[in-house]
Protein backbone atom coordinates (compact mmCIF):
# COMPACT_ATOMS: atom_id res chain seq x y z
CA UNK A 1 0.00 0.00 0.00
CA UNK A 2 2.94 2.22 0.76
CA UNK A 3 4.79 1.61 -2.21
CA UNK A 4 1.92 2.11 -4.48
CA UNK A 5 1.89 5.49 -2.66
CA UNK A 6 5.47 6.42 -3.41
CA UNK A 7 5.47 5.11 -7.35
CA UNK A 8 2.49 7.26 -7.72
CA UNK A 9 4.49 10.41 -6.28
CA UNK A 10 7.23 9.80 -7.92
CA UNK A 11 5.72 9.62 -11.45
CA UNK A 12 5.40 12.83 -13.44
CA UNK A 13 2.23 13.82 -13.60
CA UNK A 14 0.26 12.86 -17.29
CA UNK A 15 0.10 16.55 -18.72
CA UNK A 16 1.59 18.98 -16.36
CA UNK A 17 4.67 21.14 -17.53
CA UNK A 18 6.17 20.69 -14.68
CA UNK A 19 6.46 17.08 -12.97
CA UNK A 20 4.58 16.51 -9.83
CA UNK A 21 8.37 15.71 -7.67
CA UNK A 22 9.16 19.50 -8.66
CA UNK A 23 7.11 20.36 -5.42
CA UNK A 24 5.48 17.07 -3.90
CA UNK A 25 8.65 16.50 -1.08
CA UNK A 26 10.17 13.27 -0.96
CA UNK A 27 9.47 10.77 1.91
CA UNK A 28 11.63 10.34 4.19
CA UNK A 29 11.96 6.82 4.06
CA UNK A 30 13.58 7.11 0.50
CA UNK A 31 16.09 9.33 2.13
CA UNK A 32 19.24 8.50 -0.26
CA UNK A 33 21.23 7.71 3.69
CA UNK A 34 19.06 5.07 4.33
CA UNK A 35 21.49 2.32 4.79
CA UNK A 36 19.11 -0.65 4.25
CA UNK A 37 15.72 -1.41 2.00
CA UNK A 38 12.16 -0.62 3.64
CA UNK A 39 10.59 -4.13 4.05
CA UNK A 40 7.60 -4.11 4.63
CA UNK A 41 7.71 -5.53 8.10
CA UNK A 42 10.92 -3.68 9.37
CA UNK A 43 9.47 -0.50 11.71
CA UNK A 44 9.63 2.70 9.45
CA UNK A 45 12.13 4.74 11.89
CA UNK A 46 15.43 3.17 10.65
CA UNK A 47 15.67 6.37 8.56
CA UNK A 48 17.62 9.71 9.28
CA UNK A 49 15.92 12.59 9.93
CA UNK A 50 17.44 15.73 10.33
CA UNK A 51 16.11 17.82 13.52
CA UNK A 52 15.50 21.24 12.10
CA UNK A 53 17.12 24.60 14.19
CA UNK A 54 13.86 26.59 13.57
CA UNK A 55 10.31 26.21 14.29
CA UNK A 56 7.56 26.21 12.19
CA UNK A 57 4.49 28.46 11.98
CA UNK A 58 1.28 26.64 14.46
CA UNK A 59 -1.21 27.56 17.00
CA UNK A 60 -4.73 29.23 15.51
CA UNK A 61 -8.24 29.30 15.79
CA UNK A 62 -10.59 28.48 13.23
CA UNK A 63 -14.28 27.39 13.07
CA UNK A 64 -17.15 26.61 11.05
CA UNK A 65 -20.56 25.52 11.14
CA UNK A 66 -23.84 24.95 9.69
CA UNK A 67 -27.44 26.82 9.56
CA UNK A 68 -30.35 27.79 7.87
CA UNK A 69 -28.55 30.35 5.50
CA UNK A 70 -25.04 28.24 4.34
CA UNK A 71 -22.22 28.03 6.14
CA UNK A 72 -20.05 30.30 8.23
CA UNK A 73 -16.07 30.05 7.85
CA UNK A 74 -14.33 32.29 10.56
CA UNK A 75 -10.49 32.28 11.43
CA UNK A 76 -7.96 34.22 13.09
CA UNK A 77 -5.04 35.92 11.55
CA UNK A 78 -2.25 35.47 13.36
CA UNK A 79 1.07 32.96 12.23
CA UNK A 80 3.32 32.24 15.31
CA UNK A 81 6.57 30.40 15.29
CA UNK A 82 7.68 29.45 18.81
CA UNK A 83 7.37 32.46 20.56
CA UNK A 84 7.22 35.35 17.98
CA UNK A 85 4.57 36.44 16.02
CA UNK A 86 5.73 35.64 12.27
CA UNK A 87 2.68 37.48 10.98
CA UNK A 88 0.13 38.88 12.14
CA UNK A 89 -2.18 39.27 9.26
CA UNK A 90 -2.14 36.07 7.74
CA UNK A 91 -4.92 34.54 5.11
CA UNK A 92 -6.55 31.53 6.72
CA UNK A 93 -9.49 31.23 4.62
CA UNK A 94 -8.81 30.49 1.14
CA UNK A 95 -11.44 29.89 -1.48
CA UNK A 96 -10.56 26.69 -4.30
CA UNK A 97 -13.63 27.34 -6.10
CA UNK A 98 -16.61 29.29 -6.28
CA UNK A 99 -18.60 26.82 -3.88
CA UNK A 100 -15.61 25.49 -1.49
CA UNK A 101 -13.34 27.26 0.95
CA UNK A 102 -10.87 25.77 3.03
CA UNK A 103 -10.15 27.07 6.50
CA UNK A 104 -6.53 25.88 7.07
CA UNK A 105 -4.98 25.25 10.67
CA UNK A 106 -1.48 23.67 11.70
CA UNK A 107 1.97 24.24 9.85
CA UNK A 108 1.45 27.49 7.33
CA UNK A 109 3.77 26.17 4.66
CA UNK A 110 2.05 22.56 5.02
CA UNK A 111 -1.61 23.82 4.57
CA UNK A 112 -0.53 26.63 1.84
CA UNK A 113 1.42 24.13 -0.42
CA UNK A 114 -0.99 21.35 0.13
CA UNK A 115 -4.04 23.65 -0.42
CA UNK A 116 -2.26 24.64 -3.53
CA UNK A 117 -2.32 21.25 -4.45
CA UNK A 118 -5.87 20.37 -3.55
CA UNK A 119 -6.88 23.11 -6.32
CA UNK A 120 -4.92 22.33 -9.04
CA UNK A 121 -6.61 18.79 -8.83
CA UNK A 122 -10.35 20.04 -8.13
CA UNK A 123 -9.77 21.91 -11.75
CA UNK A 124 -7.82 18.75 -13.54
CA UNK A 125 -10.98 16.60 -12.67
CA UNK A 126 -13.21 19.62 -13.68
CA UNK A 127 -11.68 19.96 -17.25
CA UNK A 128 -11.33 16.06 -17.46
CA UNK A 129 -14.89 15.06 -15.89
CA UNK A 130 -16.33 18.21 -17.01
CA UNK A 131 -18.08 18.67 -13.83
CA UNK A 132 -17.32 19.91 -10.10
CA UNK A 133 -16.01 17.29 -7.50
CA UNK A 134 -18.58 16.97 -4.77
CA UNK A 135 -17.56 18.18 -1.08
CA UNK A 136 -17.42 14.90 -0.14
CA UNK A 137 -15.25 13.59 -3.09
CA UNK A 138 -13.17 16.66 -2.36
CA UNK A 139 -12.73 15.86 1.08
CA UNK A 140 -12.19 11.91 0.16
CA UNK A 141 -8.89 12.87 -2.69
CA UNK A 142 -7.25 15.25 -0.23
CA UNK A 143 -7.40 12.22 2.50
CA UNK A 144 -6.11 9.73 0.38
CA UNK A 145 -3.36 12.60 -1.46
CA UNK A 146 -2.45 13.13 2.68
CA UNK A 147 -1.97 9.29 3.78
CA UNK A 148 1.81 8.09 2.12
CA UNK A 149 2.53 11.19 4.74
CA UNK A 150 1.15 10.04 7.86
CA UNK A 151 3.94 9.52 10.34
CA UNK A 152 5.91 12.21 9.27
CA UNK A 153 6.22 15.80 10.18
CA UNK A 154 3.22 17.02 7.83
CA UNK A 155 0.51 18.84 9.97
CA UNK A 156 -2.38 19.84 8.07
CA UNK A 157 -6.14 20.25 9.70
CA UNK A 158 -8.37 21.61 6.80
CA UNK A 159 -11.99 22.14 7.28
CA UNK A 160 -13.64 22.19 3.98
CA UNK A 161 -17.11 24.35 4.06
CA UNK A 162 -18.86 24.45 0.97
CA UNK A 163 -22.13 24.11 -1.01
CA UNK A 164 -22.89 21.09 -3.30
CA UNK A 165 -24.84 21.65 -6.51
CA UNK A 166 -27.64 19.11 -7.30
CA UNK A 167 -26.48 17.17 -9.80
CA UNK A 168 -26.58 18.00 -13.25
CA UNK A 169 -25.05 21.42 -12.40
CA UNK A 170 -22.17 21.51 -14.26
CA UNK A 171 -20.72 24.73 -13.48
CA UNK A 172 -18.32 25.98 -11.09
CA UNK A 173 -16.14 28.88 -11.42
CA UNK A 174 -12.82 28.84 -11.10
CA UNK A 175 -11.65 30.53 -7.76
CA UNK A 176 -10.46 33.81 -9.71
CA UNK A 177 -13.70 33.98 -10.99
CA UNK A 178 -15.75 33.88 -7.73
CA UNK A 179 -18.10 36.42 -6.68
CA UNK A 180 -16.41 38.76 -4.09
CA UNK A 181 -19.34 40.52 -2.92
CA UNK A 182 -19.91 42.82 0.26
CA UNK A 183 -22.55 41.29 2.83
CA UNK A 184 -24.76 43.87 3.23
CA UNK A 185 -26.93 42.46 0.53
CA UNK A 186 -29.93 41.27 1.43
CA UNK A 187 -30.29 37.59 2.46
CA UNK A 188 -33.92 36.91 1.20
CA UNK A 189 -33.19 35.79 -2.14
CA UNK A 190 -30.91 32.86 0.63
CA UNK A 191 -33.81 31.58 2.28
CA UNK A 192 -36.20 31.52 -0.51
CA UNK A 193 -34.51 28.58 -2.19
CA UNK A 194 -34.56 26.94 1.37
CA UNK A 195 -36.94 25.28 3.55
CA UNK A 196 -36.60 26.91 6.57
CA UNK A 197 -36.72 23.04 8.79
CA UNK A 198 -33.65 21.07 9.28
CA UNK A 199 -35.67 18.20 6.93
CA UNK A 200 -35.34 20.33 4.27
CA UNK A 201 -31.70 19.61 4.83
CA UNK A 202 -31.62 16.01 4.77
CA UNK A 203 -34.57 16.09 2.19
CA UNK A 204 -31.53 16.58 -0.39
CA UNK A 205 -28.93 14.38 0.70
CA UNK A 206 -26.35 15.29 -2.23
CA UNK A 207 -27.03 19.04 -2.81
CA UNK A 208 -26.79 21.98 0.05
CA UNK A 209 -24.28 23.40 2.70
CA UNK A 210 -21.18 20.61 3.73
CA UNK A 211 -18.70 20.88 6.39
CA UNK A 212 -16.16 18.49 6.28
CA UNK A 213 -12.94 17.83 8.64
CA UNK A 214 -9.64 16.71 7.49
CA UNK A 215 -6.43 16.09 8.99
CA UNK A 216 -3.27 14.54 7.92
CA UNK A 217 -3.44 12.28 10.84
CA UNK A 218 -5.78 10.60 8.46
CA UNK A 219 -9.09 11.63 9.77
CA UNK A 220 -11.91 12.45 8.08
CA UNK A 221 -15.64 13.79 9.38
CA UNK A 222 -18.77 15.12 8.27
CA UNK A 223 -20.39 17.40 10.93
CA UNK A 224 -22.63 20.61 11.82
CA UNK A 225 -19.45 22.37 13.65
CA UNK A 226 -15.66 21.90 14.10
CA UNK A 227 -13.38 24.25 15.33
CA UNK A 228 -9.49 23.47 14.79
CA UNK A 229 -6.76 24.56 16.74
CA UNK A 230 -5.14 26.07 19.76
CA UNK A 231 -7.97 27.87 20.42
CA UNK A 232 -10.57 26.05 19.91
CA UNK A 233 -11.90 24.59 22.97
CA UNK A 234 -12.67 28.18 23.84
CA UNK A 235 -14.28 28.66 20.53
CA UNK A 236 -16.56 25.45 21.20
CA UNK A 237 -17.68 26.57 24.02
CA UNK A 238 -19.24 29.87 22.88
CA UNK A 239 -20.44 27.95 20.00
CA UNK A 240 -21.98 24.88 21.58
CA UNK A 241 -24.14 27.40 23.43
CA UNK A 242 -25.79 29.48 20.68
CA UNK A 243 -25.26 27.47 17.48
CA UNK A 244 -28.64 25.86 16.51
CA UNK A 245 -29.93 25.42 13.02
CA UNK A 246 -32.19 28.87 12.50
CA UNK A 247 -29.74 31.00 13.58
CA UNK A 248 -30.36 34.30 10.96
CA UNK A 249 -27.71 35.38 9.11
CA UNK A 250 -26.33 38.43 11.49
CA UNK A 251 -26.87 36.30 14.17
CA UNK A 252 -24.41 33.24 13.07
CA UNK A 253 -21.62 36.16 11.98
CA UNK A 254 -21.93 37.90 14.94
CA UNK A 255 -21.47 34.33 16.80
CA UNK A 256 -18.56 32.96 14.40
CA UNK A 257 -17.09 37.02 15.40
CA UNK A 258 -17.66 36.51 19.18
CA UNK A 259 -16.16 32.77 19.27
CA UNK A 260 -13.13 33.41 17.57
CA UNK A 261 -12.82 36.93 19.51
CA UNK A 262 -12.91 35.11 22.97
CA UNK A 263 -10.45 32.36 21.78
CA UNK A 264 -8.00 35.47 21.18
CA UNK A 265 -8.17 36.45 23.89
CA UNK A 266 -7.89 33.64 26.24
CA UNK A 267 -5.08 31.91 23.87
CA UNK A 268 -1.84 33.58 23.27
CA UNK A 269 -1.38 31.60 19.98
CA UNK A 270 -4.06 32.96 18.30
CA UNK A 271 -5.29 36.41 17.76
CA UNK A 272 -5.18 39.67 15.38
CA UNK A 273 -7.75 39.70 13.10
CA UNK A 274 -11.02 37.66 12.18
CA UNK A 275 -11.84 36.86 8.58
CA UNK A 276 -15.32 35.56 8.13
CA UNK A 277 -16.73 34.19 5.23
CA UNK A 278 -20.37 32.54 4.39
CA UNK A 279 -20.96 29.88 1.59
CA UNK A 280 -24.35 29.96 0.08
CA UNK A 281 -26.28 28.14 -2.87
CA UNK A 282 -24.54 31.61 -5.12
CA UNK A 283 -21.25 31.31 -4.37
CA UNK A 284 -19.18 32.46 -1.33
CA UNK A 285 -19.11 36.36 0.21
CA UNK A 286 -16.15 37.10 2.07
CA UNK A 287 -16.32 40.06 5.05
CA UNK A 288 -13.89 42.72 5.46
CA UNK A 289 -11.22 41.91 8.04
CA UNK A 290 -12.23 42.95 11.38
CA UNK A 291 -9.21 44.16 13.64
CA UNK A 292 -10.27 42.64 17.10
CA UNK A 293 -8.60 44.82 19.32
CA UNK A 294 -11.67 47.30 18.63
CA UNK A 295 -13.55 44.59 19.32
CA UNK A 296 -11.99 44.32 22.48
CA UNK A 297 -12.63 47.56 23.50
CA UNK A 298 -16.37 47.38 22.47
CA UNK A 299 -16.81 44.87 24.60
CA UNK A 300 -15.12 46.95 27.55
CA UNK A 301 -17.18 49.91 27.09
CA UNK A 302 -20.54 47.28 27.03
CA UNK A 303 -19.57 46.39 30.67
CA UNK A 304 -18.52 49.25 31.58
CA UNK A 305 -22.11 50.00 30.69
CA UNK A 306 -23.54 47.53 32.58
CA UNK A 307 -21.49 48.33 35.69
CA UNK A 308 -22.66 51.80 35.69
CA UNK A 309 -26.35 50.10 35.12
CA UNK A 310 -26.24 48.05 38.31
CA UNK A 311 -24.56 50.95 40.21
CA UNK A 312 -28.31 53.59 38.88
CA UNK A 313 -29.96 51.10 40.13
CA UNK A 314 -28.48 49.81 43.27
CA UNK A 315 -28.61 53.34 44.64
CA UNK A 316 -32.43 53.68 43.58
CA UNK A 317 -33.18 50.62 45.21
CA UNK A 318 -31.20 51.95 48.69
CA UNK A 319 -32.95 55.36 48.25
CA UNK A 320 -36.40 53.66 47.94
CA UNK B 1 20.22 22.65 46.74
CA UNK B 2 22.16 21.53 43.67
CA UNK B 3 19.49 18.04 43.39
CA UNK B 4 16.14 20.19 43.43
CA UNK B 5 17.48 22.09 40.71
CA UNK B 6 17.99 18.84 38.36
CA UNK B 7 14.24 18.35 38.71
CA UNK B 8 12.63 22.08 38.43
CA UNK B 9 14.22 24.00 35.52
CA UNK B 10 16.89 21.82 33.75
CA UNK B 11 17.26 24.23 31.46
CA UNK B 12 18.95 26.96 33.26
CA UNK B 13 21.45 24.73 35.52
CA UNK B 14 22.20 23.00 32.31
CA UNK B 15 25.64 24.37 31.61
CA UNK B 16 26.47 24.05 34.91
CA UNK B 17 26.22 20.31 35.93
CA UNK B 18 26.79 17.44 34.56
CA UNK B 19 23.64 15.45 33.78
CA UNK B 20 24.80 12.45 32.08
CA UNK B 21 26.30 11.70 28.39
CA UNK B 22 25.01 13.69 26.00
CA UNK B 23 25.33 12.27 22.29
CA UNK B 24 26.84 14.78 19.77
CA UNK B 25 25.77 14.09 16.19
CA UNK B 26 27.10 15.55 13.13
CA UNK B 27 24.18 18.19 12.28
CA UNK B 28 24.20 19.47 8.65
CA UNK B 29 22.96 22.90 9.47
CA UNK B 30 25.75 25.87 10.58
CA UNK B 31 23.80 29.66 11.64
CA UNK B 32 26.04 31.57 9.48
CA UNK B 33 24.14 35.16 11.18
CA UNK B 34 23.05 37.98 9.37
CA UNK B 35 19.51 40.39 8.79
CA UNK B 36 18.03 41.13 5.75
CA UNK B 37 15.27 43.64 5.26
CA UNK B 38 12.79 44.65 2.68
CA UNK B 39 10.16 47.66 1.98
CA UNK B 40 8.03 48.29 -0.44
CA UNK B 41 7.26 51.58 -1.54
CA UNK B 42 4.95 53.27 -4.34
CA UNK B 43 7.24 52.47 -7.20
CA UNK B 44 10.09 51.53 -5.55
CA UNK B 45 11.09 48.68 -2.99
CA UNK B 46 14.60 48.49 -1.41
CA UNK B 47 16.31 45.30 -0.59
CA UNK B 48 19.01 45.83 2.34
CA UNK B 49 21.30 43.48 4.13
CA UNK B 50 24.40 43.79 6.42
CA UNK B 51 27.04 41.80 5.34
CA UNK B 52 28.54 39.73 7.85
CA UNK B 53 29.21 36.13 7.74
CA UNK B 54 30.29 34.70 11.30
CA UNK B 55 29.92 31.24 12.77
CA UNK B 56 29.79 31.07 16.51
CA UNK B 57 31.81 33.31 17.96
CA UNK B 58 33.71 34.12 14.60
CA UNK B 59 33.28 35.86 11.70
CA UNK B 60 34.31 34.51 8.54
CA UNK B 61 34.21 37.29 6.16
CA UNK B 62 33.02 40.91 6.85
CA UNK B 63 32.61 41.77 2.65
CA UNK B 64 29.32 39.21 2.10
CA UNK B 65 26.52 40.66 1.20
CA UNK B 66 23.16 38.72 1.94
CA UNK B 67 21.65 40.45 -1.72
CA UNK B 68 21.22 38.52 -5.18
CA UNK B 69 20.39 40.33 -8.15
CA UNK B 70 17.65 37.83 -9.63
CA UNK B 71 16.07 40.27 -12.25
CA UNK B 72 16.21 43.66 -13.55
CA UNK B 73 12.97 44.36 -11.18
CA UNK B 74 13.72 41.68 -8.30
CA UNK B 75 16.28 41.10 -5.52
CA UNK B 76 16.39 38.52 -3.40
CA UNK B 77 18.28 38.70 0.72
CA UNK B 78 19.12 35.26 2.13
CA UNK B 79 20.26 35.07 5.51
CA UNK B 80 20.08 32.12 7.88
CA UNK B 81 22.99 28.73 6.64
CA UNK B 82 25.16 30.16 4.20
CA UNK B 83 25.50 26.61 2.04
CA UNK B 84 21.85 26.95 2.05
CA UNK B 85 21.50 30.25 0.60
CA UNK B 86 24.40 29.87 -2.22
CA UNK B 87 22.51 26.84 -3.62
CA UNK B 88 19.09 27.81 -3.22
CA UNK B 89 20.15 31.28 -5.38
CA UNK B 90 21.61 28.83 -7.87
CA UNK B 91 18.68 27.01 -8.29
CA UNK B 92 16.82 29.98 -8.71
CA UNK B 93 18.65 31.33 -11.59
CA UNK B 94 18.80 27.81 -13.16
CA UNK B 95 14.82 27.71 -12.81
CA UNK B 96 14.49 31.98 -14.09
CA UNK B 97 17.19 30.69 -17.76
CA UNK B 98 14.85 27.88 -18.30
CA UNK B 99 11.69 29.61 -18.04
CA UNK B 100 13.13 32.48 -20.15
CA UNK B 101 14.37 29.72 -22.47
CA UNK B 102 10.76 28.29 -22.70
CA UNK B 103 8.42 30.82 -22.35
CA UNK B 104 10.66 33.71 -23.90
CA UNK B 105 9.61 36.84 -20.84
CA UNK B 106 11.48 37.55 -17.58
CA UNK B 107 9.83 35.82 -14.63
CA UNK B 108 7.86 38.90 -12.97
CA UNK B 109 8.20 39.11 -9.11
CA UNK B 110 5.08 36.85 -7.95
CA UNK B 111 6.20 34.47 -10.40
CA UNK B 112 9.77 34.13 -8.82
CA UNK B 113 7.96 33.75 -5.14
CA UNK B 114 5.59 31.27 -5.86
CA UNK B 115 8.25 29.67 -7.80
CA UNK B 116 10.14 29.58 -4.73
CA UNK B 117 7.73 28.43 -2.38
CA UNK B 118 7.49 25.26 -4.13
CA UNK B 119 11.30 25.17 -4.44
CA UNK B 120 11.18 25.40 -0.63
CA UNK B 121 8.91 23.02 -0.22
CA UNK B 122 10.05 20.53 -2.03
CA UNK B 123 12.72 19.80 0.46
CA UNK B 124 9.94 19.87 3.11
CA UNK B 125 11.70 17.22 5.10
CA UNK B 126 14.84 18.10 4.99
CA UNK B 127 14.72 21.92 4.68
CA UNK B 128 17.19 24.89 3.39
CA UNK B 129 17.66 26.73 6.22
CA UNK B 130 17.55 29.95 4.66
CA UNK B 131 14.77 32.90 5.75
CA UNK B 132 14.12 34.35 2.12
CA UNK B 133 13.09 37.86 1.10
CA UNK B 134 12.05 38.99 -2.40
CA UNK B 135 11.89 42.71 -3.15
CA UNK B 136 11.18 44.01 -6.66
CA UNK B 137 8.38 45.76 -8.64
CA UNK B 138 5.16 43.61 -10.26
CA UNK B 139 3.50 44.06 -12.93
CA UNK B 140 1.91 47.34 -12.48
CA UNK B 141 4.93 48.95 -11.42
CA UNK B 142 4.53 49.33 -7.23
CA UNK B 143 6.84 47.91 -5.07
CA UNK B 144 6.38 44.22 -3.64
CA UNK B 145 8.09 42.85 -1.09
CA UNK B 146 7.36 38.41 -0.63
CA UNK B 147 8.77 36.74 2.98
CA UNK B 148 9.19 33.44 3.58
CA UNK B 149 9.64 30.85 5.99
CA UNK B 150 12.09 28.17 5.45
CA UNK B 151 9.29 25.58 4.22
CA UNK B 152 7.49 27.53 2.22
CA UNK B 153 5.10 29.78 3.26
CA UNK B 154 4.93 33.14 1.73
CA UNK B 155 2.84 36.09 2.04
CA UNK B 156 2.96 39.81 0.49
CA UNK B 157 3.70 42.62 2.56
CA UNK B 158 4.71 45.98 2.66
CA UNK B 159 7.80 45.50 4.88
CA UNK B 160 9.38 42.81 6.16
CA UNK B 161 12.47 42.06 8.32
CA UNK B 162 14.10 38.11 8.49
CA UNK B 163 17.19 36.85 9.80
CA UNK B 164 19.31 37.48 13.09
CA UNK B 165 18.15 40.99 14.30
CA UNK B 166 14.37 40.32 12.78
CA UNK B 167 12.86 40.05 16.31
CA UNK B 168 14.50 43.64 16.74
CA UNK B 169 13.45 45.29 13.81
CA UNK B 170 10.27 44.07 12.96
CA UNK B 171 8.62 45.70 15.96
CA UNK B 172 10.55 48.96 15.15
CA UNK B 173 9.16 48.88 10.83
CA UNK B 174 5.48 48.12 12.41
CA UNK B 175 5.75 51.40 14.16
CA UNK B 176 7.63 53.42 11.65
CA UNK B 177 5.97 52.23 7.98
CA UNK B 178 2.71 50.44 9.94
CA UNK B 179 1.85 53.15 12.11
CA UNK B 180 0.96 50.67 14.58
CA UNK B 181 -0.22 51.18 18.06
CA UNK B 182 0.03 55.08 17.64
CA UNK B 183 -2.89 57.50 18.49
CA UNK B 184 -3.54 60.41 16.16
CA UNK B 185 -0.79 60.34 13.57
CA UNK B 186 -1.48 61.07 9.66
CA UNK B 187 -0.39 57.99 7.35
CA UNK B 188 1.54 59.49 5.15
CA UNK B 189 2.97 57.13 2.35
CA UNK B 190 6.48 56.08 2.19
CA UNK B 191 9.05 58.12 0.10
CA UNK B 192 12.06 56.45 -1.42
CA UNK B 193 14.70 59.40 0.55
CA UNK B 194 12.79 58.75 3.99
CA UNK B 195 12.51 55.03 3.57
CA UNK B 196 16.41 54.33 2.86
CA UNK B 197 17.24 57.23 5.91
CA UNK B 198 14.71 54.63 8.11
CA UNK B 199 16.41 51.81 6.51
CA UNK B 200 19.81 52.90 7.07
CA UNK B 201 19.02 54.12 10.85
CA UNK B 202 17.72 50.28 11.64
CA UNK B 203 20.15 48.57 10.51
CA UNK B 204 22.69 50.92 12.93
CA UNK B 205 20.14 50.32 15.85
CA UNK B 206 20.71 46.16 14.71
CA UNK B 207 24.45 46.68 15.01
CA UNK B 208 24.52 47.49 18.63
CA UNK B 209 22.22 44.91 20.10
CA UNK B 210 22.62 42.03 17.81
CA UNK B 211 26.37 40.27 17.54
CA UNK B 212 25.97 38.44 14.12
CA UNK B 213 24.69 41.81 12.37
CA UNK B 214 27.50 44.51 11.49
CA UNK B 215 30.38 45.45 9.25
CA UNK B 216 28.64 47.13 6.78
CA UNK B 217 25.02 47.26 5.23
CA UNK B 218 24.56 46.67 1.50
CA UNK B 219 21.07 49.06 0.48
CA UNK B 220 20.05 47.06 -3.15
CA UNK B 221 16.91 50.42 -4.39
CA UNK B 222 14.87 49.19 -6.78
CA UNK B 223 13.18 51.49 -9.74
CA UNK B 224 11.94 51.19 -13.04
CA UNK B 225 15.18 53.04 -13.83
CA UNK B 226 16.76 49.55 -12.47
CA UNK B 227 18.35 48.51 -9.16
CA UNK B 228 21.23 51.32 -7.63
CA UNK B 229 23.43 50.01 -4.69
CA UNK B 230 25.01 51.81 -2.18
CA UNK B 231 26.96 50.54 0.66
CA UNK B 232 27.10 52.13 4.45
CA UNK B 233 29.77 51.30 7.00
CA UNK B 234 28.52 50.09 10.42
CA UNK B 235 29.69 49.04 13.67
CA UNK B 236 32.66 46.28 13.10
CA UNK B 237 33.05 44.99 16.91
Amino acid sequence: MTDFGLRRLKKPGRNSGIPLQFFIPTLPNSAPFNPRPSLPFSPSNHSVTVSRPFPLSHGTTTLGFIFQGGVIAAADSRASAGGLVACPAVHKITPIHSHLVVTSSGSGADCMLWERILAREIRLYQLRHRRCLSICGTAKLLSFMLHPFKGTDVCVALTLCGWDKETGNTDCAKRSEASSFITDDSSSAVVSRRDVTAMAHSASPNGGPKLIYVCSDGARLKGDIFSVGSGSPYAYGVLDREQRWSLSKEEAISLAREAVFRATHRDAYSGNKVDIFHITAQGWSQRKREDLKEEYYRDMERRAKIVEERKRVTKLDALG
Amino acid sequence: MLSSHTFEDPGKMRDYHYTGPVEHRFSPYSFNGGTVLAVAGEDFAIVASDTRLSEGYSIHSRDSPKCYKLTDTTVIGCSGFHGDCLTLTKIIDARLKMYKHSNNKTMTSGAIAAMLSTILYGRRFFPYYVYNIIGGLDEQGKGAVYSFDPVGSYQRDTYKAGGSASAMLQPLLDNQIGFKNMEGVQHVPLTQEKAVQLVKDVFISAAERDVYTGDALRVCIITKEGISEQTVPLRKD
